[in-house]
C-alpha cells in the first residue's frame, strides 16, 4: 500500500509543465493515468458482488470504512486473460469527488512526460473510445496509452455514476 | 488576521440571538411582561447591533438600532405591550434574519424592505409613545443641532459617550491577544469612547477608556473577536467632566461623519436623520442607569461557549467511521484469538476482552454525539403556531412535552417537514374557531400538544389536538367520491388511513394553509422513507392524535444477516415478521412463473433472492430454502434464502457516496471480517422482482409467438 504525495508532485508540474503519469499494465499493453488522480495502490482483496451490474464492475469493497466500487478495466477492455494473482493490484483513484478502485495487472512505473512527447490519440478502438484517451506517448520501444480516467469512469457506459449526475 | 475571518462567528451568534429573541417574544405575557424577558430581547438586539457595527453591516446595524430604541422604551415601561406590537417585533426579527442572510451571502439587504421596516417601527414609536415619542419624531427633521451641543447627546451609532454623567473610566485588559488582533480591538474600543492610555505586551495589554457604554456591552462586542477569558474589564472611576467633553467632541466628528453618508444613500432622507435623533433619546435615557442589562448577566453570546463546542457534522461522521473500523479490527482480533489456546494466552484473552468493552463504549459515546434533543425541532413551532392561529382566527395554546428526548441529527432535519404538515393540519382542520368551541362546551383556546418520547429503539412523536376529530362519515363519503374502495363496515383505523391516500382532503375550503390534499400522503411517504410509520387516533369532538414512530438513528440498524449461495445480506429487522421452512404442498404456482406460499390462510408471493440477484450456487427448490416473511411498504412476501445467519446491529454505510443506487439495496455495511454486505430494501426488492418477472413473461411470450410464426 503506497500513499503518494500529491502536493510535491503538483509543485514539480507547475514548474516544468511536465506531467507525471502512473504507468500500469493490462495484459501486455501499457496504459498510464495522471498520477494526481491516483490516491493509493492496494492489493486486490475480495469484493462484494453487486447484482444486476455489468461484469466489469466487480463489486464494492471496504476502504477504511468507506464503501468503494471496484472496476476491472481488463474486462472492460475485453482482454482475454483475466486472472487475480499476487501481481494484481487496485489503483484507487479520485474522480470528481468519488473514490473508485481500478483493477489492473500491475503498476510498473511513474514517468514524467513533457507535452511534446504526448501525441493525439487516433480513433482506433471499439472497446475504448478515443473520447477517454488523452493521447499516446512513446518511450523508446514502449507505447503508452494515456487514459483520461475522469471521462472514462464518469461515462455512461461505465454505469458507475447515476445518469442524472453524469 | 483579517476581520472577515470572524464573520462566520458573528453570523452564527447573531442567528442564535435572533432565535432567542423570537422565543422570548413568543413567550411574552402581553398583560404583564416579565422584565427579565424584555431585557433579554433588548440585549439580543443590542448585541447584534454591536457586532453589525464592528463588521460594517450598516443596514443591519441601523435596523437593530431603531428596534433597540423601541425595546428600550418597552423595558422601561414607557410603552405598553399589545399583541400587534409583538407581531411587528416578530416581523422585525424576520427582517433582521433576512438581512443577516443577505450579508452571509455576500450581498446587500433589500433596501426597500429596510426602509419599510424602519418606517413601521418609527410609526409605532410615534403612535405609542405619545409625549416622549413625539420628541423622537419632532426632533427628527433637525438632527444636526441635536448633535451640536457638545458633551451630551451623541449618536449612539458611533458608540460614543452618551451623557454628561454616567461616563466611566474603564480599564480593558487583553490577555494573550496577538498584536494584529489587538490593533483591531483597540480600533473597536475607540468607537466606544476615548482611549486615555494604553500599554503592555502580548500577555497583558491594558487600555484605559472613557465611555458611556457599560462594561458588559463592550465585552459583548469584543467577544466577536476574542474569547471571554481573554478579556478583563475593570471600572476605574468617573471621567472628569472637561476631559470627557473633549473626548466627546472628538468622537462627535467621527459620529456625524458616519451618519451623513448614510443619509445620502437612503431614499427618504428624513428617516435616516431620525435615526441619530432616536439614538439620542435612547442612549441619553439608558446611560444614567446601567440597567438590568448591564448589571448581572453576562452577554448572551458568551454563555454557552464554555460548555459546548461547534463541530462540523462531517468531522463527527469521520470519527464514527473510524470507530466503526476500530470495532471491526477488534472483532477480527477476537476471531484470531479464538484459534489460540485460551489457557496459555489468558493475559491476551483478558486484554482483548477489555479492548472489546472499551471499543463498544467508545462507539456508543461517539454515536451519542450525533444525537440532538427534540427541542431543535419543537422550538420552530411556537412561532408557526402563533402566526397560523392569528391567520386562521383561532386561539391556540402550544404545549411541548419531552423536549429533551434525543434523536439522530440527520433524522431531525428530515422530520421537520412532515411535522410541519401535521401541525398545519391540526390548526386548520383540527382545532375549531373559538365560537364553535364555546358552542361545543370546550374552552375557547384550543390546545396543540407536541410530544416526544423514547420507546425501545424508537422515538414516538405525537401531534395532539383537542379539536373536532376526524369525521368518519365525511371521510367515507369523500373516499367514495374519489373512487376508493370503501365500505361502512371498515374499522375506524382503516378509515383514518384513508387520509393518507394521494389527493385526499376533507377540507371544505381549500386555504393557503392546508387542504389541497397533497399533504398527508407526502407525510406518510417521508416517514416511511426514514424507516418509520404514522398512526392516527381520533375521537369525534375530542381531537386527533397523529403519532410518528421512527427509529432513533439512521446510522445504526438492527439487522438479520441471511445467506444465499456464498453471499451474506442484511435484512432490516423491522421488516422481518417471521421465518419458516416452507413445505412443498404449501407452494402454489400462479400465472406460470410466479409462485405463492400459503402461510396460515394467507397467500404470499415468493421472492427468491437468488433469482432476483442472480446468485450462483444457492438453493433453488423452495422447500429446501428458508422463507422469511417480510413486509415492505405494507405488502408482504416470502423471501427465499439459504440460511439465517444471525441477528446483529450494523453500521449503515452509504453506497451512493462513491457508487450509485443499487436496485433492491438501501445501503451497505461492513461485517466483522471487514467485508462489505448489502442491506436489502424490501419494497424495492419487490419492485425489482415484479419488473424481472414481467420481463421474463414478455420474453416467454415473444418466444411463443416466434414458434407459432415459424
Amino acid at each position: 500500500m503506497t500513499s503518494l504525495k500529491h502536493a510535491d508532485l503538483a509543485a514539480v508540474i507547475a514548474d516544468t509543465h511536465t506531467r507525471e503519469f502512473l504507468v500500469f499494465s493490462l495484459g501486455s499493453e501499457e496504459y498510464a493515468i495522471d498520477i494526481l488522480k491516483a490516491q493509493e495502490i492496494r492489493s486486490y482483496e475480495n469484493v462484494t458482488r453487486i447484482a444486476n451490474t455489468p461484469d466489469f464492475i466487480k463489486g464494492v469493497t471496504n476502504l477504511r470504512g468507506v464503501i468503494v466500487p471496484i472496476v476491472d478495466l481488463r474486462i472492460k477492455f475485453h482482454l482475454e486473460r483475466v486472472e487475480y494473482g499476487g501481481q494484481t493490484v487496485v489503483i484507487v483513484v479520485n474522480v470528481e469527488g468519488r473514490v473508485v478502485g481500478v483493477v489492473v495487472d500491475g503498476v510498473s512505473d511513474v514517468i514524467s512526460l513533457p507535452p511534446e512527447q504526448i501525441k493525439p490519440a487516433p480513433e482506433f478502438s471499439l472497446s475504448l473510445s478515443s473520447d477517454y484517451l488523452s493521447g499516446l506517448a512513446s518511450i523508446g520501444e514502449r507505447m503508452l496509452v494515456l487514459v483520461d480516467i475522469d471521462k472514462l469512469l464518469t461515462s455512461e457506459e461505465m454505469a458507475l455514476v447515476e445518469k442524472t449526475m453524469a | 488576521m483579517d476581520i472577515t475571518d470572524f464573520y462566520d462567528t458573528f453570523f452564527e451568534e447573531a442567528a442564535e440571538l435572533l432565535e432567542d429573541m423570537e422565543r422570548h417574544l413568543l413567550e411574552l405575557d402581553i398583560e404583564s411582561p416579565d422584565p427579565e424577558q424584555l431585557n433579554a430581547i433588548f440585549r439580543a438586539a443590542h448585541s447584534i447591533k454591536g457586532g453589525a457595527g464592528t463588521f460594517g453591516f450598516d443596514v443591519l446595524q441601523r435596523t437593530t438600532h431603531i428596534f433597540e430604541n423601541i425595546l428600550d422604551h418597552l423595558r422601561r415601561g414607557e410603552l405598553r405591550l399589545r399583541r400587534d406590537i409583538v407581531d411587528t417585533f416578530l416581523e422585525t426579527k424576520d427582517m433582521l434574519q433576512d438581512q443577516l442572510a443577505a450579508y452571509r451571502n455576500g450581498s446587500e439587504p433589500d433596501p426597500e424592505a429596510f426602509a419599510r421596516i424602519c418606517q413601521t417601527l418609527q410609526q409605532m414609536a410615534l403612535e405609542e409613545l405619545g409625549g416622549q415619542g413625539a420628541e423622537v419624531a419632532v426632533q427628527a427633521p433637525a438632527p444636526i443641532p441635536a448633535v451640536e451641543p457638545a458633551p451630551s447627546p451623541e449618536p449612539e451609532a458611533a458608540g460614543a459617550p452618551a451623557g454628561g454623567e454616567g461616563a466611566e473610566r474603564l480599564r480593558v485588559v487583553l490577555l494573550g491577544v496577538a498584536e494584529k488582533d489587538r490593533e483591531l480591538l483597540i480600533g473597536e474600543l475607540g468607537h466606544f469612547g476615548g482611549i486615555l492610555a494604553q500599554g503592555g505586551d502580548v500577555q497583558r495589554y491594558e487600555v484605559e477608556l472613557a465611555t458611556g457604554e457599560s462594561a458588559d456591552d463592550i465585552e459583548a462586542v469584543l467577544c466577536f473577536v476574542v474569547e471571554p477569558e481573554q478579556l478583563e474589564i475593570q471600572v476605574l472611576a468617573t471621567v472628569p467632566q472637561a476631559l470627557q467633553a473633549k473626548e466627546a467632541g472628538e468622537s462627535t466628528e467621527a459620529g456625524s461623519s458616519q451618519v451623513e453618508p448614510a443619509a445620502g444613500e437612503l431614499s427618504p432622507p428624513v428617516e435616516a436623520k431620525k435615526t441619530p435623533a432616536a439614538a439620542v433619546q435612547a442612549s441619553a435615557a439608558a446611560a444614567p442607569q446601567p440597567g438590568p442589562a448591564a448589571s448581572g448577566k453576562p452577554p448572551a453570546n458568551g454563555n454557552g461557549e464554555s460548555t459546548s463546542l461547534r463541530v462540523p457534522v462531517a468531522k463527527v461522521d469521520q470519527i464514527i467511521n473510524l470507530v466503526g473500523e476500530l470495532v471491526i479490527t477488534q472483532s477480527m482480533l477476537d476471531q484470531m484469538l479464538g484459534r489460540l489456546d485460551g489457557a496459555t494466552h489468558s493475559e491476551l484473552v483478558n486484554g482483548i476482552a477489555l479492548l472489546q468493552r472499551n471499543a463498544r463504549d467508545l462507539q456508543e459515546a461517539v454515536m451519542s454525539i450525533r444525537m440532538v434533543p427534540m427541542d431543535f425541532v419543537f422550538s420552530r413551532f411556537p412561532r408557526q403556531v402563533h402566526d397560523l392561529a392569528a391567520k386562521l382566527g383561532k386561539e391556540v395554546e402550544l404545549v411541548t412535552v419531552g423536549k429533551s428526548t434525543e434523536l439522530d441529527k440527520s433524522l431531525v432535519e428530515r422530520i421537520v417537514d412532515p411535522l410541519n404538515h401535521l401541525v398545519r393540519n391540526s390548526l386548520d382542520h383540527g382545532i375549531e374557531s373559538p365560537e364553535v368551541r364555546e358552542a361545543a362546551g370546550k374552552p375557547r383556546t384550543g390546545r396543540l400538544t407536541l410530544s416526544a418520547q423514547h420507546q425501545g429503539g424508537n422515538i414516538l412523536i405525537d401531534v395532539i389536538d383537542d379539536g373536532a376529530g376526524l369525521n368518519r362519515d365525511r371521510l367515507l363519503a369523500k373516499a367514495r367520491s374519489n373512487g376508493l374502495a370503501v365500505s361502512d363496515s371498515m374499522s375506524d383505523d382503516e378509515v383514518w388511513q384513508l387520509i393518507f391516500a394521494p389527493g385526499f382532503s376533507t377540507a371544505e375550503v381549500v386555504s393557503d394553509v392546508s387542504g389541497r390534499g397533497v399533504g398527508m400522503d407526502v407525510v406518510k411517504r417521508n416517514i416511511q422513507s426514514l424507516g418509520g410509520h404514522v398512526q392516527i387516533l381520533s375521537r369525534q369532538g375530542q381531537g386527533t392524535t397523529t403519532r410518528i414512530v421512527l427509529p432513533l438513528t439512521l446510522a445504526i440498524l438492527d439487522g438479520m444477516s441471511i445467506r444465499a449461495g456464498e453471499e451474506i445480506f442484511i435484512l432490516p429487522l423491522n421488516a422481518v415478521i417471521e421465518s419458516l421452512q416452507p413445505r412443498s404442498e404449501d407452494i402454489y404456482a400462479m400465472a406460470g412463473t410466479d409462485q405463492l406460499l400459503k402461510v396460515r390462510d394467507e397467500y404470499l408471493p415468493l421472492l427468491p433472492l437468488h433469482q432476483v440477484f442472480g446468485i450462483p450456487g444457492a438453493r433453488t427448490r423452495p422447500s429446501e430454502c428458508i422463507a422469511v416473511i417480510v413486509q415492505g411498504e405494507g405488502t408482504r412476501c416470502a423471501l427465499l434464502v439459504d440460511e439465517l445467519v444471525g441477528q446483529q446491529q450494523v453500521v449503515v454505510k452509504n453506497l451512493e457516496t462513491n457508487y450509485r443506487k443499487v436496485p433492491g439495496v438501501s445501503a451497505a455495511t461492513i461485517l466483522g471480517d471487514g467485508s462489505v454486505s448489502l442491506i436489502l430494501d424490501i419494497a424495492d426488492l419487490q419492485r425489482l422482482n415484479r419488473r424481472q418477472s414481467a420481463a421474463r413473461q414478455e420474453r416467454a411470450a415473444a418466444i411463443e409467438q416466434e414458434l407459432m410464426l415459424s
